[in-house]
């Protein structure tokens, strides 16, 4: 017999790793890994909103993590400083505002450590919901987005020149890696969310002759992964976030050997 | 802008009555066109046409400005003064300068060359025979050569079947013998499509034979013409080196007008120009 929890976790994280696999190809072929890491940081911060309008949580998540999406974005423009910089503030500066404020408004009722470490066993039947909702957004829009969003990842003047709407394509693309980083912070917590979108993409390089193919495989280490953490979590009572962080970089060891064959050709 | 000394306009080679009879009929045409880039003017008052099957070739020093005429034509940057027009509907293939492919996309040539538009693999399998890259289209972008990359460059552009193509310095990175068979392509190319061709370039040498006009930028047109009236113009030689301004020193003490943007202090920075 399968418990319910264990059902919507399992569901959840599958739900996660499709999300998260096609989108994290684009972060690491965009080097939007610290702009991932930013993004996730703000998720307390959205977490203590959601508890003060007293709005569903996720919803609190999602519209703190869109704004500093938009805020990077804006700021964008400016030259003077490095990009990793700006990021590294708002990061940091989010996540310090994020554990004031869930303290202040949560007090004990919140746990903390579920949402910086990740509480996959906790999903609700609202969670899943989220996760559906994305699944269907973020798919439609991706299919919208694949070819223009290839060519900037290669050559973003030679996509204007061919017609892109480069700054609305990217844009959009900032903001669904924000709306999936928001919806998937209950699986491994703020703390660990860039793993699903990095790790995966990174394991599935070595043996990707396309950009398809790379987010295939992307997406199927990330499910199995997923999974296998969760199962080990099951067997040694660890805790499930950092137990598929583990896994995930354990298949991405197997596959540093192929890189560095393909690296040397 | 309009302060601007005539002497501005007479070193304008043939500024051709040619040029201006045909505007209507041009690929594209640029008036008066100018731009500032973080306050500071980066071209100013450049007048263009380039007419179907003609190869107007844009030569000039490093940071003459070349490129960003490119971006202007494209509109990939807007003017801050004057303005572009394009033939209603016009298709511009671009190559931009040569750049270095993320090896971390996994992407071969066929898909690299489908990233703008739709096309059949017939298609692709005939634009990579046109530009002697037929053996390619299954190899990674990030493995080619840069003669190899180029024309696969060329090749992208050339699949939506433009009337103009735009080239910034199509042969970078290119060996000496790879050199001049890309030029005699770019020269096949135009007598087998008719199309339009803007060569951007800082190497003189085969550029100019395998033009029908050459202009000579530096931040506005310093001269422009057909390859031989540009090679002995003494803006061509002030901009290309003491060595060509020693060859052609009789023309020297002529240039005596303020052909700059910012007035006097450009005087002594144009002389310095020269290669090294």
């Amino acid at each position: 017999m399968i418990d319910d929890f264990l059902l919507r976790a399992g569901l959840a994280g599958i739900g996660v790793a499709l999300l998260t696999a096609p989108l994290g190809c684009f972060v690491v072929w965009q080097r939007l890994a610290m702009f991932g890491n930013s993004i996730a940081h703000c998720g307390l911060l959205g977490v203590a909103l959601g508890v003060l309008l007293s709005i569903e949580l996720t919803l609190g998540v999602i519209m703190v993590s869109m704004a500093l999406a938009l805020l990077l974005i804006g700021l964008q423009g400016q030259k003077l400083l490095p990009q990793d910089t700006l990021l590294g503030i708002l990061a940091h500066a989010a996540l310090a505002a994020g554990l004031l404020a869930a303290t202040w408004v949560g007090g004990a009722r919140l746990d903390l450590m579920g949402y910086l470490f990740g509480d996959i066993l906790a999903v609700s039947g609202s969670d899943l919901w989220w996760i559906l909702g994305g699944l269907i957004l973020i798919g439609g829009a991706m299919l919208w987005l694949w070819r223009p969003l290839l060519s900037i990842s290669v050559h973003r003047e030679l996509a204007a020149a061919e017609g892109v709407r480069v700054e609305l394509v990217q844009a959009s693309f900032m903001l669904l890696v924000a709306f999936t980083i928001a919806v998937s912070i209950k699986i491994v917590g703020i703390l660990l969310i860039t793993s699903l979108l990095i790790i995966p993409a990174a394991s599935a390089r070595a043996f990707a002759s396309s950009p398809e193919r790379m987010a295939a495989g992307a997406a199927v280490l990330s499910v199995f992964s997923v999974l296998a953490g969760l199962g080990f979590s099951m067997q040694l009572d660890t805790p499930a976030g950092p137990s598929i962080v583990l896994v995930l970089t354990a298949v991405f060891a197997l596959t540093a050997p192929f890189l560095l064959r393909q690296g040397a050709r | 802008m309009t302060a601007r000394p005539a002497a501005t306009f007479s070193a304008v080679e043939p500024h051709s009555a040619v040029t201006h009879r045909n505007r209507a009929a041009a690929l594209i045409s640029a008036r008066g066109l100018g731009v500032d880039l973080g306050g500071k003017p980066v071209l100013d008052n450049v007048d263009i046409d380039i007419q179907a099957g003609e190869i107007v070739t844009l030569i000039g020093p490093n940071g003459a400005g070349k490129t960003t005429l490119a971006r202007l034509l494209l509109g990939l940057l807007r003017p801050t003064r004057g303005g572009v027009s394009r033939k209603p509907g016009i298709r511009i293939g671009y190559v931009p300068q040569r750049f270095a492919v993320d090896a971390t996309i996994p992407i071969k040539v066929r898909r690299f060359l489908r990233l703008g538009v739709r096309a059949s693999t017939a298609a692709i399998g005939q634009v990579l025979e046109e530009v002697g890259a037929g053996n390619l289209a299954d190899r990674p972008l990030a493995a080619l050569s840069g003669g190899e990359f180029q024309r696969v460059s060329l090749a992208r552009a050339l699949i939506a079947a433009p009337q103009l193509l735009m080239l910034d310095e199509p042969v970078q990175g290119v060996d000496y013998a790879g050199e001049a068979q890309l030029y005699a392509m770019i020269g096949d190319i135009r007598t087998r499509r008719g199309c339009g061709i803007l060569l951007i370039s800082h190497d003189l040498h085969i550029v100019l034979g395998a033009s029908d006009r050459v202009i000579c930028l530096n931040r506005h047109i310093c001269c422009e013409g057909v390859p031989e009236t540009v090679a002995t113009h003494p803006e061509y030689a002030r901009l290309f080196g003491r060595d060509a301004v020693r060859a052609v020193g009789i023309y020297r003490h002529e240039h005596d007008h303020e052909h700059d943007l910012s007035g006097a202090v450009k005087q002594a920075g144009c002389a310095n120009h020269g290669h090294d």
